[in-house]
């Protein structure tokens, strides 16, 4: 049943999306076959082709850049620096949505932004903020940059949770002691191993990179932008004759996508086939230590712009008055900040009830998921992992717009209970992968002994799982609050722009709004997630203070 | 239970019924056997018991021979990948399709297993029937427990902070307060030091012969045994020869 739920409004969106892509639009008469007129008006719109051009080069060149220099990174911190202090000093990145780095990311780039300012005009000469395209470039260079900052934190996360479970000290003793140097060790003896551990994970970066819109709306190439942002405003253009190419474009989205990552796993058994051959030949030579570092201080460059970035939008929100070239404002105002019922309060309720409600019924539904495996003693399946993951791993033109229209015809209208059943699709997936581990861990010996001692399944659930279970359950909450946070088209979609939250408030207003507003509503929208990871990290160790056994170790 | 007047002389109150009977006091394994489930292996062969109350019978094996398995079973706790067949019995009542929490069947692992998020009280409250009612009342229930071991003023510790023979007492309290009919033991001593050994040992022992309870332990070291010892690697021979024992029932 959970899995019909799952399962049926994915199936209903990307049908209908398909099926309007082959002429069935909504709205209109239908044509009595099959209709090739979407596709020839998605043909037909001035510079497709290097929109799809674009999706492809910027899609790939992150999930590529983002994979390697993750890897080299773990490669050269591995316990040299304590695994629970990385995670801790990423949680700011993991927590704030794409759309607020993106944001920090503008402020920090632009060429009237905080980089610029710093060197004006003593370095650049520039007096007036120069007319370079530094973000928003026809490469797509900003926003590669900016999916950078997002996915390297997320893939050193799941790689150093990985590599936790594999045995990589003695491996690598072993191979250094037959002469191989520290990194072509790591390549050829500890990522091979890695890397199955994490595929799903890359692949989820690989299908959000390919199809992102909200940060692609801030930092990406506008004339043409990539194609998943072109489909999003033709959907939302008031001309209903732009239904047809935003339908095939979806369709042709979903094509890119899946072709991608069917790519993706050949290309993974070339890559393993040719490291193969490199390893046979035994060559020692070449240290391969220096690229290490030098991917090393890449990942610390792109860590510490994304951190930067959120500092740049913690200066715009209060800013008052910030001329160029200075360096720092030379104005502070709260007066924003207490405008609450003209500016934010609307967006920051949505988002914190929208966050609120997803979470607990994710919650909810995750542990019924994991209650139901365990009480049946049902291995998790291949199948049922891949369909949980299923709105991840496709994109979200494909099937959200097409979700709405099958909505609007069943009679449910957008507004807030469409959003949060479409946010829920994408919070389930993250809050059921973060309780799996724990759950599947919890000393099963604890709940033979309450049974022994009298207490029943409803009692053992209460009284003795829960509170174990407290931590992660924290986890996972906060996990899926950001995830929620950070949604965007699914609140743009079902909500039709009546449940404006502070993601759609904040990209809206960043095409050319008041820098110091975009700049407020970007902080909140980074600060709510941060603010659920701190009690879920801080909650624990204050209930549990007089608890040694549980007081300790990492959330 | 047992209602043979208090004697001086053991052998009375030892006789016991050998052949079988659901009126049988005490905790009765009838013919049981245990399967892997995908290989079909049969781990040991079918195995009779007779346990009177206020005595253990030892079950002596090496790693790996399904001791710790059986007890599970016997406790209602045995996962999946095995099958069992047989009965298990207490005090005359065939327990073996009741769910574990409606057994009144005790178990004590070889690590205390106390619940990290209850204090040594919340502990034995977990495990003291509710029949004792009001807060006070059960808390004083619970002080006396903890009195009677040594374990004064341990109340409201974290069961984190106890030494690994403080655990195992409380362990056993816990156990003991919830009323149990029978006992099963799972190298309970094996953690401990030496001297600690010795002293939980005489402890846990001393206990169960006090409240009569029918007691089952399971160990490859036969130093634990108090009582009969049965050997699970042998072909189960007659139910008779684990009975009695130097620790009689009152």
């Amino acid at each position: 049943m959970l899995a019909g739920g799952f399962l049926l409004p994915l199936l209903a969106g990307l049908g209908a999306t398909l099926g309007a892509a082959a002429g069935y639009l909504p709205g209109r008469p239908l044509p009595e076959t099959p209709s090739l007129q979407p596709l020839r008006s998605l043909l037909a719109e001035p510079g497709f082709l290097r929109a799809v051009g674009q999706t492809l080069g910027t899609g790939l060149a992150s999930t590529v850049l983002a994979l390697v220099l993750a890897a080299s990174f773990c490669g050269l911190v591995h316990q040299r620096l304590p695994t629970r202090l990385a995670g801790r000093s990423l949680a700011p990145l993991l927590a704030a949505p794409h759309s607020a780095l993106a944001i920090g990311l503008a402020f920090l780039l632009a060429p009237w932004g905080w980089i610029a300012r710093w060197l004006s005009p003593w370095a650049t000469g520039w007096e007036f903020p120069p007319d370079l395209p530094l973000v928003q470039d026809p490469l797509g260079i900003a926003l590669v940059l900016g999916l950078l900052t997002k996915e390297v934190p997320f893939l050193l996360l799941v790689l150093l949770a990985a590599l936790a479970q594999l045995p990589v000290q003695e491996d690598l003793q072993r191979a250094r002691a037959l002469g191989y140097s520290r990194a072509k060790a790591w390549v050829g003896v500890v990522l091979p191993r890695a890397y199955p551990l994490v595929r799903l994970p890359v692949l989820f970066v690989l299908a959000f990179s390919l199809s992102v819109v909200d940060m692609a709306l801030v930092l990406g190439p506008t004339q043409p932008p990539t194609l998943a942002v072109a489909v999003t405003r033709w959907f939302l253009a008031p001309d209903p004759a732009f239904l047809g190419p935003a339908f095939a474009g979806a369709a042709l989205q979903l094509a890119i996508v899946l072709a991608v990552m069917g790519g993706w796993l050949l290309g993974e058994r070339a890559v393993a086939a040719m490291g193969r051959a490199w390893l046979a030949r035994g060559s020692r030579g070449g240290a391969g230590d220096p690229w290490l570092a030098a991917a090393g201080l890449a990942t610390t460059v792109v860590l510490l712009l994304g951190l930067l970035a959120l500092v740049a939008l913690g200066f715009w929100a209060f800013a008052e008055r910030w001329p160029f070239p200075a360096a720092w404002p030379t104005e502070f105002s709260l007066a924003r900040w207490t405008n609450l019922a003209g500016g934010w309060g609307e967006a920051f309720g949505n988002s914190l009830a929208l966050g609120a409600a997803t979470t607990a019924a994710s919650l909810l539904l995750a542990m019924l998921w994991l209650e139901g495996e365990e009480r049946g003693h049902l291995p998790r399946a291949r199948w049922a992992t891949v369909l949980v993951a299923l709105p991840l791993l496709l994109p979200q033109v494909a099937f959200l717009y097409g979700l709405q229209v099958v909505l609007l015809r069943a009679g449910v209208g957008p507004g807030f209970l469409a959003v949060a059943w479409a946010q829920a699709l994408f919070v389930l997936p993250y809050t059921l992968i973060v309780l799996s581990p724990p759950w599947k861990a919890l000393d099963p010996r604890l709940l033979a002994v309450a049974a022994s001692l009298g207490a029943g399944p409803n009692r053992r659930w209460l009284t003795v799982k829960l509170p174990l279970l407290l931590r992660p359950l924290l986890t996972a909450g906060a996990v899926g609050f950001a995830v929620s946070v950070a949604l965007y088209l699914p609140t743009l979609f079902l909500g039709a722009g009546r449940v404006p939250t502070l993601t759609t408030e904040a990209v809206t207003l960043a095409s050319g709004g008041d820098r110091r507003l975009v700049g407020l509503f970007a902080l909140l929208q980074a600060l709510l997630p941060l603010v659920a990871y701190l009690l879920a990290l801080l909650l624990p160790r204050w209930i549990w203070r007089h608890r040694r056994a549980l007081a300790g170790g990492s959330a | 239970m047992n209602h043979a007047p208090p004697s001086t002389d053991p052998a009375p109150a030892a006789t016991l019924p050998t052949e079988a009977g659901d009126n049988r006091a005490g905790l009765v394994l009838e013919a049981v056997a245990l399967r892997l489930r995908p290989t079909g292996k049969i781990l040991f062969p079918p195995l009779s018991l007779q346990i009177a109350p206020g005595t253990t019978t030892t079950l002596l094996g090496p790693s790996g021979c399904g001791k710790s398995s059986l007890l599970r079973w016997m406790g209602g706790h045995l996962e999946d990948d095995f099958a069992a067949t047989g009965r298990v019995l207490v005090n005359g009542s065939d327990r073996t399709d009741w769910p574990a929490e409606k057994r009144r069947i005790g178990m004590l692992f070889q690590d205390a297993g106390l619940f990290p998020h209850l204090s040594v009280a919340g502990n034995l409250a977990f495990g003291l029937q509710p029949g004792v009612r009001g807060r006070r009342q059960r808390r004083r229930v619970v002080e006396e427990a903890l009195a009677s071991a040594g374990l004064e003023g341990f109340a409201d510790r974290d069961p984190a902070t106890l030494s690994g023979g403080q655990q195992a007492r409380v362990a056993l309290l816990r156990t003991l307060l919830a009323e149990p009919e029978a006992l099963l033991l799972d190298e309970p001593f094996a953690a401990l030091d030496p001297e600690r050994r010795a002293q939980i040992r005489s402890f846990v022992f001393a206990r169960i012969e006090e409240r009569g309870i029918p007691t089952l332990l399971v160990t490859h070291d036969a130093r634990d045994a108090p009582g009969p010892v049965r050997h699970l690697d042998q072909p189960g021979g007659p139910a008779g020869n684990a009975r009695g024992g130097p620790h009689p029932p009152r």
